[in-house]
């Protein structure tokens, strides 16, 4: 591959570095009384429609999912309340990292044929690649919780089984959140960095 | 009872400096945190009770003293002890003859608002600061360690070679003020300029400033000046050290920057001159007639009594001080750090040239201004 080098042409100002480094400091400073004026009025309860941080206090404030985000799987359920699964092994054949183990025992409706007799799932091994999600016939497993934070002292700890995901149910908030972020972005006034450099996307 | 004055200011001076010491550790995680947008150390609390994050300082102090103190076993037990201390000590005393407050007729007692008022005044300064570096270095050497003795190497070339600009930048002003004494000096930046403006440092030296700010900033060892340290790379002084040790390091760090500011403040930005404010020693200094207080050009005086006008020049320098530590947590926060080889070429081919031309020009005006 070639290399380009591009050769920049610095002026005698630029090369004293004083009015290049007083414009950093001029954007630096714009930032920090920006936010600091931003902290100070929400101290007194205005503007609370502006945000005087990028950045989330993550376990007061959670960042929105996205509605396809994949969090911590769930077994669905039928009408009467038993698992929908069929323990067809379809999910444990597909998973790339064999963390589902599943045992499969007759039903007694002739109609349904199989189902779970365990059900685990090891978290500690699990990629959260959905193939699982995708490879059910039966919809019987969702990763639709919402749920992000589980964690356990122990490697035993993080194997769930039939009950434990049997006991989630779908998360709360639902609706589209993809836009989310960009307006955010626009309410805060931030300028992308094409903006700041002044550069024209490439055509 | 001047034992107990110059106990008094000591304990001043220490307090104040330890208070910015504390009050910086806070300010660069806060200063920081608005500057980037986010929001900064706010979890540390007493009851409940966050305050902004101002705990974190307590914090800090606390995990570092009940941090194991490990001495690396190829390392020299002895030096790799003192080494901090050596490096702390010698930044604290360098603050003895920093005047920040002139000299005022309090009932019978005349006080200096200065601990130390020798007539090598800056002087003494910069001997302290080059004393400093030994600190550095036995701290790289005696560690043990490659890596650390790279950093202490560091640590004293760039230290050296912007020690030379520092000399060379503020003879200007030793040519100017005709004195080494930081007291005297800032006696003489209370004079009025063709009648009206004051003639602070950064009048009558701007290149000096500019200059001496860049100097004094690399003494500090911060980004952008940081190769010492090399918090990005593995290469610092102080990589073999851990617990209060390491704390010693990092509240130098600290102590230096206010020393910096300190020195920025009383050498260009006329110390705890207020403009136009003088007390009585001032006024007799000056030759001027009447009470203490503020004498605008014009013959408008508003009359202040002593004590008044020792705390608002007292108050002044303090502000000058924490703007200036304002400014340089500004400029570290801002500033991408220099490469080894960019910081030599700075010092030596821009710098130390720039500074001994100011040297000159310097003395060709006043040679000008005097015939």
């Amino acid at each position: 591959m070639a290399i380009k080098k591009v050769q920049r042409k610095f002026g005698f100002w630029e090369r004293t570095y004083i009015p290049e480094v007083l414009k950093g400091l001029r954007l630096t400073a714009r930032h920090l009384f920006r936010n600091l004026f931003i902290h100070m009025a929400h101290q007194f309860g205005l503007a609370k429609h502006l945000r005087g941080g990028e950045t989330y206090q993550y376990p007061d404030e959670r960042r929105p999912l996205f509605a396809r985000l994949r969090t911590l799987h769930r077994l669905t359920r039928r009408e009467d309340g038993s698992p929908r699964c069929v323990a067809c092994m379809m999910c444990e054949t597909v998973c790339p990292a064999d963390c589902i183990y599943i045992v499969g025992g007759e039903h007694p409706n002739p109609q349904i044929e199989k189902y779970p007799v365990r059900f685990d799932i090891d978290l500690g091994l699990c990629v959260f690649c959905g193939y699982c999600v995708e490879a059910c016939p039966e919809d019987a497993i969702r990763m639709d919780t919402g749920i992000l934070e589980f964690s356990s002292y122990s490697r035993e700890g993080m194997i769930y089984d039939l009950e434990k995901l049997l006991s989630y149910s779908r998360r709360q908030e639902t609706g589209d959140r993809s836009q989310e972020s960009g307006v955010r972005r626009q309410e805060t006034g931030v300028r992308s960095h094409r903006e700041v450099l002044n550069v024209k996307p490439e055509t | 009872m001047d034992y107990l004055i110059d106990l008094t200011k000591a304990l001043f001076i220490f307090n104040v400096v330890m208070g910015f010491m504390f009050i910086l550790t806070w300010m660069e995680r806060k200063q920081s945190a608005l500057m980037q947008d986010r929001i900064g150390a706010n979890r540390a609390d007493i009851f409940g009770l966050r305050l902004l994050g101002l705990f974190h300082p307590i914090a800090d102090a606390i995990k570092m003293l009940t941090k194991e103190d490990f001495i690396p076993p190829s390392g020299n037990r002895l030096l790799h002890t003192l080494a901090p201390m050596m490096a702390l000590f010698f930044a604290l005393i360098s603050f003895a003859v920093i005047p920040f407050g002139g000299i005022y007729q309090l009932g019978e007692y005349t006080i200096s608002l200065q601990l130390l008022d020798i007539n090598v005044g800056i002087l003494y300064v910069f001997a302290t600061m080059s004393m400093g570096i030994y600190g550095f270095v036995l701290a790289g050497w005696s560690s043990g360690n490659n890596y650390s003795l790279l950093g202490g190497l560091r640590a004293s070339s760039q230290m050296i070679s912007y020690e030379i600009t520092m000399g060379a930048t503020i003879i200007g002003l030793l040519m100017i003020y005709g004195t080494l004494s930081l007291q005297e000096m800032n006696q003489a930046q209370g004079e009025l300029l063709w009648g009206w403006i004051p003639q602070w440092g950064i009048i009558l030296q701007p290149l000096g400033f500019v200059l001496f700010a860049t100097a004094v900033m690399a003494e500090t060892k911060r980004v952008p000046f940081d190769i010492p340290e090399g918090e990005s790379e593995i290469i610092g002084y102080f990589v073999e050290y851990s617990g209060m040790k390491f704390g010693m390091f990092y509240s130098t760090d600290f102590v230096e920057t206010v020393l910096a500011a300190a020195l920025i403040a009383t050498l260009f930005f006329g110390g705890w001159q207020v403009p136009f404010l003088y007390s009585d020693m001032q006024l007799d200094h000056l030759g001027k007639e009447g009470p203490p207080g503020f004498h605008f050009p014009g013959d408008t005086v508003i009359s202040l009594s002593e004590v008044s006008v020792m705390a608002l020049q007292v108050g002044a320098f303090l502000v000058k001080v924490f703007f200036f530590l304002f400014i340089m947590m500004l400029i570290r926060w801002t500033l991408p750090r220099f490469r080894w080889d960019q910081l030599m070429r700075l010092g030596w081919t821009i710098m130390l040239p720039l500074s001994i031309a100011n040297i000159l020009v310097t003395g060709l005006l006043i040679l000008w201004i005097e015939s």
